[in-house]
């Protein structure tokens, strides 16, 4: 039998407020869509392992994560998770190439993603010397999913990689996230509160209430 | 203006050399007990608080008292040093060294406090997704984020111990040479008729070195904040 790729059944707590929210899913890009302050963003912080759901499980690729009742809860940094934020949060201390490192591990020698391959892939290659705060809200949110791919994670969240930006600049990110999908074989979570952009970038949608 | 003597340069240098020691001593602590107030909830955080301040609003002649009791050459930590490292305090200049440390500290942990409190949680929450166990998120995230903030809490310490006398003069006394550091010298020559020649050109050398001190720290903290807003 094949377990679901996605199987998330938690409560999360964000202030006074409580969610419920189950998710089992075999497809492979997955979508969360509802109106801000749904806690769309406190899910992926749960499964990146940013928060601790008060309650329930998740388990993703049949890999347990989390779940509160046997007391698993793996520390963030152990989960192989890319997580790509809404606000980009590269590190402005480092250059591009420093950034994109961060998280690649050092002693693997054929990494699933490699350096040359996910510059190429988000086209980032004359980026590489550039300083953070001299990148436009586009260049930042593909560095920050090189970046996040770099750290050869089993799956990838995706905050609202278009919110920020302008009409203009979500045009010009938009076919880059769908090569992303297209090429990269990763279980993928995509928030938006845009029905049209989850449709062109997710298999599945689950509408948070 | 007449030159410095020599006593009064050992007493510079003497001052330096405590001043410096005190505050590459107290740095990693200083560090690790700003990042705990800043990042950590824990049960006595209050309390921690209050102890850590202590030392700038207590009589410095308690504190020197209370190290002298505790340091000196027949208390109990002094004795266990002494016995176990060969480190003693007692009418040494690491005694000096120990008491202005312990002064300049409080100024040192808030501004190390603020400035860790000003990085970013949200880069660090990033660097752990990353694969950075915390260890590393605060060496290559946090630190370097905070290095302005806490180079300026150092500064500040180091001009708070340059010029303590109360707990210094309380513990280890002004031995010439040994602890009697520039504000030592100050009050002894005006213990003595004709010392104000000396007193002068003393308090222009102090004034001088504080400015210096916290004019960089000052310098420190406003950039810090400019590269947050950029």
């Amino acid at each position: 039998m094949t377990h679901p790729l996605f199987s998330i059944d938690i409560d999360v707590a964000r202030g006074t407020f409580r969610r419920s929210v189950r998710i089992e899913s075999t497809r492979r890009a997955i979508a969360l869509v509802g109106a801000s302050g749904a806690g769309k963003t406190s899910v992926l912080n749960a499964i990146a392992g940013l928060v601790r759901p008060t309650r329930g499980r998740i388990a993703i690729d049949g890999r347990t994560l989390f779940d509160a009742a046997t007391g698993v809860d793996e520390p963030a940094h152990h989960r192989h998770i890319g997580y790509v934020f809404q606000d980009a949060r590269l590190f402005p201390h480092l250059d591009v190439r420093a950034n994109l490192l961060y998280g690649a591990p050092r002693r693997d020698a054929t990494p699933r993603f490699a350096m040359d391959a996910i510059v190429d892939l988000l086209g980032i290659g004359a980026l590489l010397d550039r300083r953070i705060e001299g990148l436009s809200g586009g260049e930042a949110q593909r560095v920050a999913i090189a970046r996040a791919l770099l750290s050869q994670p089993a799956l990838l969240l995706l905050d609202e990689p278009l919110s920020m930006l302008d009409r203009a600049r979500k045009d010009e990110l938009l076919p880059w996230l769908q090569r992303v999908r297209d090429e990269v074989a990763l279980p993928m979570v995509w928030v938006s509160h845009s029905p049209e952009d989850t449709a062109r970038l997710a298999d599945a949608v689950f509408e948070l209430a | 203006m007449d030159a410095l003597t020599p006593a009064e340069l050992t007493a510079i240098g003497l001052s330096l050399k405590v001043a410096l020691t005190a505050v590459a001593c107290s740095l990693p602590f200083g560090i690790a007990f700003g990042w705990l107030l800043a990042r950590k909830r824990f049960p006595g955080k209050l309390l921690l608080d209050t102890v850590l301040v202590l030392p700038l609003v207590m009589p410095p002649v308690v504190t020197g008292f209370v190290l002298l009791i505790a340091f000196g050459a027949r208390g109990p930590i002094g004795t266990f040093l002494r016995e176990n490292f060969g480190i003693v305090f007692a009418f040494r200049w690491t005694g000096a060294a120990l008491a202005s440390g312990i002064m300049g500290f409080p100024l040192m942990v808030r501004a190390i406090r603020v400035a860790i409190e000003a990085v970013d949680v949200r880069l660090e929450q990033a660097a752990a997704t990353l694969g950075a166990p915390p260890w590393r998120v605060f060496l290559t995230v946090c630190l370097p984020l905070a290095w302005p903030g806490i180079v300026a809490g150092a500064m500040l310490a180091f001009a708070k111990a340059l010029g303590e006398f109360g707990a210094t003069i309380t513990f280890v006394s002004a031995i010439p040479g040994e602890t009697q550091t520039l504000s030592a010298l100050m009050y002894g020559m005006m213990q003595v008729p004709g010392g104000e020649s000396g007193l002068w050109r003393l308090a222009i050398v102090a004034v001088a070195m504080s400015f210096a001190a916290v004019f960089c720290s000052e310098w420190l903290v406003q950039r810090q904040r400019r590269g947050d807003a950029a």
